[in-house]
């Protein structure tokens, strides 16, 4: 079962849930993805140890996708 | 080479990317400037001391001054990851703190679970990572840069905080060096007592992690 979450001030939210196979669920999941894309987030994902990488569009494939907010010196 | 650059990066377009070559000239530039606040108080405390011994009160305010300076720039440094109260419930706190350990390995679990710093090997060095600001110790374990960087959100729980940053750090390292301000960069020792003593090892494990980078970089 693949996630979608998103941190924020609880910790974290689960925005979908899916597996590849269940299209109604892979759409709620890319429509969810797009609205954190709306609002400015970004999302990530881990591409091995150590590594991760920003992707514009839902990997359906992937296990976590975490959308972050941007970061910036302080 | 990152797949894909940060995109925080258009934000600091004016600022060369940084990489190990351009943190070795930053560090020098912090070294010499180090000397540069000393040397002339020092000099100006013991000749004015041989001039005039009763400028004696005057000579140590000098010596002083030489003392000071670069100890407020090595607390600036550790400021970056000194640990704050943070404003987000208890539970929230757990739940992000849970999400970061799913990101890393046990030993940096329990590291941060000792520290608050989550240790990252990089290709710039041994990253220690906290919730406003980061440490990277210079492969070899003879410098560190101590980088002001977080997400602005403070409603955040620290391990999201965390998060946030381990997670742009592993997508464009060089990126995320460029994006933090660099706040300090020297001697490792000059941080080390100035950080809290809960946070020293994870400094300790920092150097260790950055010793071995070096002895790899090695032909």
């Amino acid at each position: 079962m693949s996630r979608l979450i998103r941190m924020d001030h609880t910790g974290h939210t689960t925005l979908a849930q899916w597996t590849a196979d269940d299209q109604e669920a892979v759409e709620a999941a890319v429509a969810a993805f797009r609205e954190e894309l709306d609002r400015g987030y970004f999302a990530m994902v881990s591409t091995g140890e150590g590594h991760a990488e920003q992707v514009r569009e839902l990997p359906v494939g992937a296990e976590l996708v975490i959308m972050r907010l941007p970061i910036s010196g302080g | 080479m990152a797949a894909e650059p940060l995109p925080e990066l258009a934000a600091v377009h004016w600022r060369p990317r940084a990489d190990a070559r351009r943190l070795d000239r930053t560090g020098l530039m912090w070294s010499a400037t180090t000397v540069a606040h000393v040397v002339p108080f020092i000099a100006a405390g013991v000749v004015l001391f041989l001039v005039q011994p009763l400028a004696l009160p005057v000579s140590l305010a000098s010596l002083a001054h030489a003392w000071v300076i670069p100890e407020l720039y090595a607390q600036r440094g550790a400021n970056v990851v000194r640990p704050k109260v943070g404003r987000a419930p208890a539970d929230a706190e757990a739940r992000s703190v849970g999400l970061l350990g799913d990101l890393v390995g046990h030993e940096v679990r329990a590291l941060h679970a000792r520290t608050g710093l989550i240790l990252e090997r990089g290709r710039l060095g041994a990253w220690l990572v906290g919730p406003a600001g980061a440490l990277l110790v210079r492969p070899g374990g003879h410098r560190v840069v101590c980088y002001c960087v977080g997400v602005n959100d403070p409603a955040l729980p620290s391990g999201d905080r965390i998060a946030h940053l381990l997670l742009a750090l592993r997508a464009d390292e060089e990126g995320f060096a460029t994006v933090a301000n660099v706040a300090f960069s020297g001697a490792p020792w000059r941080v080390r007592r100035r950080l809290a003593a809960a946070q020293r090892p994870a400094l300790e494990a920092g150097r260790a992690c950055a010793r071995r980078l070096d002895t790899m970089a090695m032909p």
